[in-house]
């Protein structure tokens, strides 16, 4: 049970975006910039960056989300599965897994990132932009794992619905013009 | 030295975000919100939470700036806000004020630190939903702007006089549109 009053039909971040929409904004375009913007990284790879961290922090609502939104840019399900396990052994990029070595870094505290992991994803091509792009989507989810835990929000175990949410987040993060209604079970 | 190149002479958080302006926007934007505009809970309070979770994180830039900006609102001095740091129970704060803290501090750990002793706790003493679903988003939110400063290695002023002086400046012209270089 949630901790304040959250609409049934929106689980997880869902319920609390629309519980304050004024919050919800800035979070929602931060993310938009971040996962869809133009960038060197594929949105693949910044889901994965967003699936990495949100398993470290145990939330099993924004892990469960964002590995169906990999999943669903990749094609495949195998990737996320394997950088959950461990991202030294992953079928990724040598540059990809220096980044989520950093990401993982900055999910324990932002003091433990080393400059050795910062050589390293330099060392395999990673621009400044990049790295300085996987700090600040590793910094939001330890945001959106705390707000999504700390509130206590329902965690769905139906596949089904990450499919769906998969579906919707794939086109962005902003806030559908006609919101959540048509959600409702009828 | 930060690990990345970032524009020159701009302490903390402010050489990522001139860098990566697209970014600052909403995460400045976000500040705003939640520690400026309408709300039951005081400019103070909302950055007295702000200042012990980025206390909790470590994060030197973070807590100083914003502790600077509660002392200013709070009209205290500097022994106060570090007596907060080092012990807010024993400080003579409301009592729905500390049950915000220590919910503040679970999130600091993690989410799922938060317990329903707390949550009832704080609405015993008057806590409305939306003052216990704004100190959950700003522990949050501070979760992650301490990560931002320091997951970057920035560097910060080291005298602490440097944050009370700006502190004033700071709560007169909040967060958005902040210019980066003054």
């Amino acid at each position: 049970m949630p901790y304040i009053p959250l609409e049934e039909h929106l689980p997880g971040i869902t319920g609390l975006l629309e519980y304050r929409k004024d919050t919800a904004e800035p979070i929602r375009n931060l993310t938009q910039v971040l996962l869809r913007g133009p960038s060197t990284l594929s949105e693949a790879e910044r889901e994965l960056i967003a699936t990495v961290v949100s398993n470290g922090n145990a939330c099993r609502f924004c892990t469960n989300a964002h590995t169906a939104a990999a999943d669903k840019l990749l094609g495949e399900c195998d990737t996320t599965k394997a950088v959950k396990e461990n991202i030294s052994t992953a079928p990724v990029s040598e540059k990809m897994k220096s980044l989520l070595t950093i990401a993982s870094q900055v999910q324990q505290s932002g003091k433990a990132v080393t400059e050795h992991s910062i050589q390293q994803a330099k060392q395999e091509g990673a621009t400044d932009l990049e790295i300085h792009d996987t700090v600040l989507i590793a910094a939001l989810f330890c945001l959106y794992n705390r707000y999504v835990d700390g509130l206590s929000t329902v965690t769905p175990t139906d596949p089904e619905f990450y499919h769906g949410l998969a579906m919707r987040i794939a086109k962005g993060y902003q806030r559908l013009p006609q919101g959540y209604d048509h959600l409702k079970k009828q | 030295m930060a690990h990345i190149q970032l524009p020159e002479g701009l302490p903390g958080i402010r050489g990522p975000m001139a860098f990566r302006p697209e970014t600052s926007k909403p995460l400045n934007e976000l500040a705003e919100v939640l520690l400026r505009s309408e709300n039951t809970l005081t400019r103070g309070e909302r950055e007295l939470i702000a200042t012990y979770v980025s206390y909790l994180n470590d994060c030197f830039y973070c807590q100083n700036t914003h502790g600077g900006i509660a002392q200013h609102y709070l009209q205290c001095d500097i022994s106060h806000i570090d007596s907060v740091k080092k012990d807010f129970e024993s400080v003579n704060l409301s009592d729905k004020l500390k049950a915000l803290l220590s919910i503040a501090a679970s999130v600091q750990k993690g989410g799922k630190f938060v317990t329903p002793e707390q949550i009832e706790k704080a609405k015993s003493f008057g806590a409305t939903d939306i003052e216990i679903h704004d100190t959950v988003l700003i522990a949050a939110a501070f979760c992650m702007f301490n990560r931002y400063v320091d997951g970057l290695g920035t560097w910060a002023p080291q005298g602490r006089n440097f944050y009370v002086e700006r502190g004033p400046r700071r709560a007169a012209e909040g967060y958005a549109g902040l210019d980066l270089y003054k």
